[in-house]
């Protein structure tokens, strides 16, 4: 997966999308609700179903930073499914007030 | 990421929310994200049908700067916004080198053009505001194409379009945004013109965060405050020169903008007396000091709120002379000072700020790239780091006088000068100088007497600074080869709209006769 600063993924089990804010040191498998995300506004995913084991769902508006491979996600649409890399569920990025001058 | 996707997401996810306020004078509506998406969309196909190489843009604030932003975005070509207040021979120039293109223009612009321009179109800003086409421009835009082309304002020499790729800014944006951070009643208004990369920086915060556009066609004032009372604006970002005239408004008229929260300063010098006169009369509004380039996607090192409140309470110098500072660079960016052999130096130490990260483009059109191998640009700004991370900027290099032998940086002198209660405002130029090559003049504006009084002043004190006095007053502080040999008073000082003290207006003045030498 080239998952390169500002690229756009979406789940193939639910609604989920996010962008990658920052890219991964080392090649990863970003997944969704148990299954590998796939380009925003590719073909439709194949026969797939949420894992319940990936099913505590992705809020807008999230960070989410894998601490293994630097990988920094936001989630820019909501879904069922939740993220991880390489079948490890990535946790929420620690919020910290973005240094915005406008 | 690229621009047209970043608008894709925040009218997905905001859909029926204000994207921008029904301009004053307009004759449209309020414009949800929504609309604005759709609006983007329509221009696109014209755009298309047009075959426009480039979206040029002549003309004043209003709606049609997010439409032809995004507009062009979405037809994979860059948006080209140009001053239309150069001078017409100036302009035609400028938009020579923006053709080819199909330009939108502000209903005086095409009289003063003087004749046709080879390849590029025009098309009133009406007209633009319903423009459409047929079919939808092919292909998806790449991260890698230009987004905006940018004259830089070409305080010396000619002006250079700076290259601003889709990466550079969805950089800038996905890094100090938060993304649909704004309350629903967030609004942001916007004064300065859209040629300026604050003016195109706005536009992409305001959209990522979901705060609803308020645009001032022309700044003044009075009209700056009745816009900000009348939609009820919590985000602002205003030049030097606007903060002192709006504090004057806001007294006369005892008004305290109780919606507005977070106020932004740069693109220029800001004098610090003024920086603490917002401070005293706008108590509950943040206050932000923002540095950046046109080339770096705009800010690149943050005063924030937090950083203003403690640096006035504070006793220590220290810290109340970071109220002088543009705070800390961005966590995402690497700043260092360099010396003249491109090698970084200790904190403390003065030398070229130089910058690198995935916003600072370092790219113009038809030049050689101003990056180093490694990525690095050299800003040609000089300044320095404190121990604690605290950038102070003190001007262009080019601005540096050359005094027998020895670079003195004008800005280290305004400072100075600057610290003398009873000094407003100064300017330090190089003069021509027989003896050693350049001397140090200084133009001064002193505080008036409605400010002393506010200030606590003594007038008195106040009649009897002169020449003598400041020349001291600057040999104490730094060296007597610092102090100015000449200094003149003046009752205001050149600055352009954007807010850049326009130095080379005062050398032109100054380099006249000269009185009769002063030491």
């Amino acid at each position: 997966m080239d998952l390169k600063p500002g690229s756009r993924w979406a789940s193939q089990v639910c609604s989920t999308e996010v962008v990658v804010v920052r890219t991964s040191t080392k090649p990863v498998t970003l997944e969704c609700g148990g299954h590998p995300m796939a380009p925003v506004g590719g073909d439709g995913g194949a026969d797939l179903t949420l894992d319940p084991a990936f099913a505590e769902g992705s809020l807008i508006g999230k960070r989410f930073a894998d601490p293994d491979s630097g990988l920094e996600l936001l989630v820019t649409k909501a879904g069922e499914g939740s993220l991880a890399v390489d079948g490890i569920s990535i946790p929420l990025k620690e919020a910290k007030p973005l240094p915005s001058s406008d | 990421m690229h621009l047209s996707s970043l608008l894709d997401i925040a009218a997905d996810a905001l859909g029926d929310r204000v994207a921008v306020a029904a301009c004053a004078g307009g004759d449209g509506g309020d414009l949800t994200y929504t609309e604005l998406s759709e609006r983007t969309a329509a221009l696109s196909r014209h755009l298309a049908a047009a075959g426009a190489e480039r979206l040029v843009a002549v003309d004043v604030n209003s709606e049609a700067v997010p439409i032809g932003l995004f507009g062009a975005a979405r037809a994979t070509i860059p948006y080209v916004p140009v001053n239309y207040r150069l001078a017409d021979a100036q302009l035609r120039a400028i938009l020579e080198r923006a053709a080819p293109g199909l330009a939108v223009v502000e209903a005086s612009v095409p009289p003063r053009l003087g004749g046709a321009i080879d390849g590029l179109s025009l098309i009133s800003r009406d007209d633009f505001l319903v423009a459409d086409g047929p079919a939808a421009p092919a292909g998806d835009g790449d991260p890698e194409d230009p987004a905006v082309l940018l004259f830089t304002s070409g305080t010396t020499g000619e002006p250079k379009a700076a290259v601003l790729r889709h990466r550079h800014l969805t950089s800038y944006v996905l890094e100090t945004v938060e993304f649909m951070g704004a309350d629903p009643d967030d609004a942001a208004l916007v004064s300065v013109p859209p040629y300026h990369i604050a003016g195109i920086a706005a536009v992409l915060s305001s959209v990522w965060s979901g705060r609803r556009l308020v645009y001032l066609p022309q700044f003044s004032a009075e009209a700056w405050v009745d816009l900000a009372a009348a939609q009820a604006v919590t985000h602002a970002m205003v030049v030097p020169t606007m903060l002192g005239r709006i504090l004057e408004v806001l007294v006369e008229r005892d008004e305290q903008l109780p919606a507005l929260r977070h106020l932004s300063y740069g693109g220029g010098r800001m004098p610090m007396a003024l920086v603490e006169r917002a401070l005293e009369q706008l108590p509950h509004v943040g206050l932000v000091n923002a540095y950046g380039l046109t080339e770096t996607s705009s800010t690149i090192a943050v005063l924030g709120p937090e950083d203003h409140r403690e640096a006035i309470a504070s006793s220590d110098p220290h810290v109340r002379h970071r109220l002088g500072s543009v705070g800390r660079p961005l966590p995402i960016l690497s700043v260092e000072i360099r010396d003249h052999n491109g090698a970084p130096v200790d904190a403390g130490t003065h030398g070229e700020i130089w910058v690198k990260g995935d916003q600072v483009s370092g790219e113009y059109l038809g030049r050689a790239a101003a990056l180093s191998a490694d990525g690095w640009l050299a800003t040609n700004d000089g300044g320095w780091l404190d121990q604690e991370g605290f950038l102070f900027v003190e001007g262009r290099l080019d601005d540096v006088i050359v005094r027998g032998g020895e670079n003195l940086s004008p800005g280290e002198i305004e400072e100075v000068l600057l610290l003398h209660p009873a000094v407003a405002d100064a300017a330090v130029i190089g003069v021509p100088d027989e003896e050693w090559g350049e001397a140090v003049a200084a133009v001064v504006v002193l505080v008036d007497a409605g400010h002393a009084d506010a200030a606590g002043l003594d007038q008195a004190a106040l009649d009897v600074v002169d020449e003598a006095a400041l020349r001291a007053w600057v040999a104490e502080r730094l060296r007597s080869t610092r102090a100015p040999g000449r200094i003149e008073f003046r009752l205001e000082l050149p600055y352009s709209e954007t807010g850049k003290l326009l130095r080379r207006v005062l050398k032109a003045e100054l380099a006249g006769p000269t009185p009769s030498p002063t030491s």
